[in-house]
């Protein structure tokens, strides 16, 4: 089920890169992410709504490959 | 939490205060044997959490075993203020010459314990207070540096009681306010304290309640003492509701949801923040308002936490709306609790706007939480509202 006040928007590049998946996998303090089994990204849906909106992820990434939509805005 | 009297009277046993004989039955039989080790009078009193046995019934006294059995029969089906008997006190019965109160608790205006000492024990302090004010001390005294048995002795001198009852009695009274330290206590009372023909002090009967946010601190002393964790001790039994309340705070870590309590009114309140819960929830009814339940939210409660609990309260029979109300908050976050009640508004198939009668909880992120509810229609407020005011629109929009 998707966020019903938060999306997540993470592009292909981040999203494929096993390395950067473990990364925002670590940092982010509510679990929307994960590891697929093939490590590359997973979205957590059920826990979108619980986003802090810290930007954790968004530092942890390349400068705009993460983007954290206000859907409330 | 409260403890039995049995309970209270070993924990007053590890402190070496002088108590008599006694065993506790939880058969006739088991009373027949407790009152024949005694051996002589006896008074059998029901175990339970409430005050008012003596006029239920709930105490008899016995002069032989067998009659011991008896009264055993008798006394465990009675109810006292709705509470069934845990098992009875056989105790051996005491001639008394005198009997003292003394009791320790909390001063939440001076925050600071007080100690209540009285020479007229027995019977009602209150009432003692109001008709025999000379017979009673108060004495504060500091729960963060070292007490000396000077402050029980001067507590107990400052009723009358002199010479060989004043150093009698000032170990006892002292160890009483050691007990309430040591254990986080918001009561240690020891009513009668009786003063024996001989001069010797007995207690004839205790009562304590323990902190409930210390049971994890003492979680050796509930278990020697037989008070196992499922044990809340609440004044009556949980209801359903109840239960599913404490089961929405425990699904979760983060944050507080809990101390759910049903009521019969049709405002479910999701409420809290710093006493806020009693202030809100009193403000309701000073409004004429009927809440269907207390609780207390804070600590920065998950999404999901906030929506269980909102799903919770509007799921109860007869709740037409829900006021989420706090105190000015710092540490939960408005957008964080917004989120979660819509949600949980959403998912129990109701409107929000229709079902929020007033949204007020000021504080940490509130301009998220504000544009959250603005997006769906609900009515909020900041904290140009008073707590008492946002209680008054809630209670309007249900007349």
């Amino acid at each position: 089920m998707p966020g019903m006040f938060i999306d997540v928007q993470v592009d292909a590049t981040v999203a494929k890169d096993p390395a950067m998946a473990k990364k925002l996998a670590e940092v982010c303090p509510v679990n929307i992410y994960a590891q697929n089994e093939d490590g590359t990204l997973a979205i957590v849906e059920k826990n979108l709504d619980e986003c802090t909106l810290c930007d954790l992820c968004i530092n942890a990434s390349p400068p705009g490959t993460v983007r954290i939509v206000k859907l409330y805005e | 939490m409260r403890f039995y009297e049995y309970e209270s009277k070993a924990l007053f046993r590890r402190h070496g205060m002088p108590l008599g004989k006694s065993g506790l039955a939880k058969s006739a039989d088991e009373a027949k044997r407790v009152a024949a080790e005694i051996g002589g009078p006896v008074v059998l009193k029901s175990q339970v959490l409430s005050g008012g046995r003596m006029k239920a019934g709930a105490v008899k006294f016995a002069d032989a075993p067998d009659e011991a059995a008896r009264h055993y029969e008798t006394i465990v089906p009675i109810l006292v203020n709705g509470q069934k008997c845990r098992a009875v006190l056989v105790e051996e019965k005491t001639p008394v010459a005198q009997e003292y109160f003394a009791a320790i608790t909390w001063d939440g205006r001076r925050k600071c314990p007080v100690l209540v000492f009285s020479d007229m024990g027995g019977i009602d302090i209150e009432e003692v207070a109001e008709k025999h004010p000379e017979h009673v001390s108060k004495t504060h005294f500091s729960s963060l540096f070292p007490i000396t048995p000077r402050i029980a002795k001067e507590a107990i001198a400052a009723t009358g009681v002199t010479g060989d009852a004043l150093n009698r009695l000032t170990p006892i009274v002292f160890e009483l306010m050691r007990v309430f330290l040591a254990y986080d206590l918001t009561l240690a009372e020891i009513n009668p304290l009786a003063r024996l023909a001989d001069g010797r002090f007995v207690v004839l009967d205790g009562h304590i309640d323990m902190e409930a946010e210390a049971r994890g601190k003492h979680k050796k002393l509930l278990a020697d003492l037989g008070i196992g964790p499922e044990e809340t001790r609440q004044a009556r039994e949980a209801t359903p509701f109840e239960i599913k309340g404490a089961e929405v705070n425990a699904a979760d870590h983060r944050g507080v949801a809990g101390n759910v309590v049903e009521f019969d009114g049709n405002l479910g309140l999701v409420i809290g923040a710093g006493g806020g819960s009693l202030t809100l929830f009193d403000a309701v009814r000073k409004h004429g308002g009927k809440p269907a339940n207390y609780c207390e939210i804070g600590g920065n409660p998950s999404v999901s936490k906030a929506k269980e609990l909102t799903k919770l309260i509007l799921s109860k029979p007869g709740v037409e709306k829900i006021a989420v109300m706090m105190n000015v908050v710092s540490n939960t976050r408005v957008d964080i609790v917004a989120r979660g009640v819509i949600k949980g508004c959403i998912e129990a198939g109701k409107k929000p706007s229709d079902v929020i009668a007033i949204f007020r909880i000021p504080g940490a992120w509130e301009g998220e939480g504000f544009k959250i509810l603005a997006k769906y229609g609900v009515d909020y407020c900041d904290r140009s509202v008073s707590m008492y005011e946002a209680a008054g629109r809630a209670v309007a929009k249900m007349k």
